[in-house]
């Protein structure tokens, strides 16, 4: 008696739960299919009578949202390749020696994460200024790399320690240098752990609003987020076109959320238990 | 072994060169402006006035409103969030039929950026032909339409409803993962000495994993204080300065305001908060270990 009054906790928890989550979604989804008319319209569909693209037709036409979401590509994996590179480095080098300040900068990477980001918004503006890279996509590349070098270099470093250092002490007593070690030998059995970083790093780079906002201006050069963000300042009743503009820009996170959640829960729960 | 050493500064140096000029440079030059008199639109009037961006702040209500919104917003928040998800990841522990598809939709909120979670909840709370009023109507929970987002009562709390979908996902990843690390011969142990259900979940399972409930409330905490994208998506603040938490009147001082030293004043502020947060935290928790986190 009291186990089936579990399960049917269990049960109506999670089928509660799962409805709010994908509410939202389903509502954004369906706000995009219908005509204008049925946007507004009294009392609310829940189900369109018909289904319409013109939504998605329109914001290319009013806005050059083929060329954000070019722009939010380019720099999302551009950065999220260096930041791979480089974190790799940092990460096994982390993992793998003791050395005078290894402790500092470990806490130096943590320690990235919790401070109020924002204090630095303002002079990294006039960083970017004097360096001519405002209104450009590689001051962008630039800072996401930077912002995502200590998380990454964390993540990755708890992967390298369950990879047992005798693997590439063999490869090196083969005659391996420990570059083509790490090269030939660690990184492809570390590539689970790669790919759910350079995931992670994708995604964050995909969503990231404030400092693209500070950064550019240009609208040849805006990202997804940023134009999203002018949308609503200009056509803050057009909720046909905003949901459209929103279906588009999730689309590719969910997919790559879907397709590697397991990785990026991993890669995760792995960079916090073992740094 | 020269070689080593080599090779772990040409490791190291990329990685520690532009965190140092990227991230701490200008961070510290951003905690000098704090004290500075600093605008954008009147850069040759840049001086320092000692304390005065910080008496301004503790003098303008929008800041105390702020500061009081602050708590209230990680405190609920929080809460809300580890409860839900510690539940999720209690009852997703088991495996069960198409657990690996629930995972994917239960969790994907964690892959949308806090400004898109902010809009897509301000066009649903909308009053007139927003969904929740209509489905409260309907179900009729409510018989008059609430302006979740104009009335400054239902403001906060809308802010914070979008902040709780958002980030049930996180802690139910993250307990599922220490959940599914706790090991059997616990359980065996504990059934052997005739424990049951709710006595084997307070003996074994959260004991064991108060490590993580420990490190993800603590960082959780910091980054809820910290990250203004969901208010800004959804409220900006409004109506009227009343959703403003400390993080969000920063970047609002910042975008529109243009002063610099008025938003690093407050950043220092948030900063002095953490800090001391943390430590407490730390202190009652006595997980002193949890700084290596």
């Amino acid at each position: 008696m009291k186990l089936r009054l579990l399960s049917l906790f269990k049960f109506a928890y999670l089928s509660l739960y799962l409805i709010i989550m994908i509410f939202p979604l389903y509502w954004i989804v369906i706000t995009s299919l219908k005509p204008q008319k049925d946007i507004f319209s009294f009392p609310l569909k829940y189900w369109p009578d018909t289904i319409t693209m013109d939504n998605f037709v329109n914001i290319f036409k009013i806005s050059k949202f083929h060329i954000y979401i070019g722009n939010s590509f380019l720099i999302a994996i551009t950065a999220a390749l260096v930041v791979l590179v480089i974190a790799i480095l940092s990460a096994y080098v982390l993992a793998r020696f003791s050395f005078r300040g290894h402790r500092q900068i470990m806490l130096a990477f943590f320690a990235t994460q919790m401070l109020p980001g924002f204090i630095a918004l303002a002079p990294l503006y006039l960083m970017m200024s004097n360096m001519h890279l405002l209104n450009s996509r590689m001051s962008l590349i630039l800072m996401y790399t930077v912002g995502l070098i200590p998380f990454s270099t964390i993540m990755l470093r708890g992967f390298f320690q369950r990879i047992p250092g005798s693997l590439e002490e063999a490869a090196m007593i083969d005659g391996c240098s420990r570059w083509s070690a790490l090269v030939r030998i660690i990184i492809p059995v570390m590539l689970p752990g790669i790919a759910s970083t350079f995931i992670f790093a994708f995604v964050q780079n995909w969503n990231e609003l404030f400092l693209a906002v500070m950064f550019i201006d240009n609208d040849a050069l805006k990202t997804l987020p940023v134009a999203m963000n002018s949308f609503i300042m200009k056509f803050d009743v057009d909720w046909g076109a905003m949901s459209a503009g929103a279906v588009l820009s999730i689309i590719p996170t969910i997919l790559i959320f879907a397709f590697a959640q397991r990785f990026i829960v991993e890669g995760l729960t792995q960079g916090a238990e073992k740094g | 072994m020269k070689n080593q050493r080599l090779f772990i500064l040409s490791g190291l140096l990329p990685a520690l060169l532009l965190v140092l000029v990227f991230t701490y440079y200008p961070f510290f030059k951003g905690i000098m402006m704090a004290f500075q008199e600093y605008k954008l639109f009147d850069l040759r009037n840049v001086h320092y006035i000692g304390l005065d961006n910080f008496k301004a702040a503790f003098k303008d209500p929008k800041f105390l409103m702020a500061l009081k919104n602050s708590g209230y917003w990680v405190f609920c928040s929080l809460i809300l969030q580890f409860m839900f998800g510690l539940i999720l990841a209690l009852l997703m522990k088991k495996q069960f039929r198409g657990r690996g598809i629930y995972q994917g939709f239960a969790f994907y909120s964690w892959a949308l950026s806090g400004f898109l979670i902010g809009m897509i909840w301000k066009w649903m709370f909308n009053s007139q032909i927003g969904v929740i009023n209509d489905l409260l109507l309907k179900f009729g929970i409510i018989h008059e339409r609430i302006g979740f987002l104009s009335d400054p009562k239902w403001a906060m709390v809308s802010n914070i409803v979008a902040n709780v979908w958002y980030g049930v996902a996180f802690f139910a990843i993250m307990l599922l993962a220490a959940l599914q690390s706790v090991p059997s011969e616990l359980y065996e142990a504990a059934e052997m000495d005739g424990a049951t259900g709710w006595r084997k979940l307070m003996n074994v399972t959260l004991p064991y994993i108060m490590p993580t409930i420990i490190a993800t409330t603590l960082l959780r905490a910091i980054w809820i204080f910290n990250d203004p994208a969901i208010i800004y998506g959804l409220t900006n603040g409004g109506p009227a300065g009343s959703t403003h938490i400390l993080s969000s009147l920063m970047l609002d001082k910042i975008i529109y305001g243009g002063d610099y030293g008025a938003a690093s004043a407050i950043g220092i502020i948030m900063m002095v908060i953490l800090l001391l947060y943390t430590i407490f935290f730390l202190a009652v928790t006595k997980a002193e270990k949890v700084g290596d986190f």
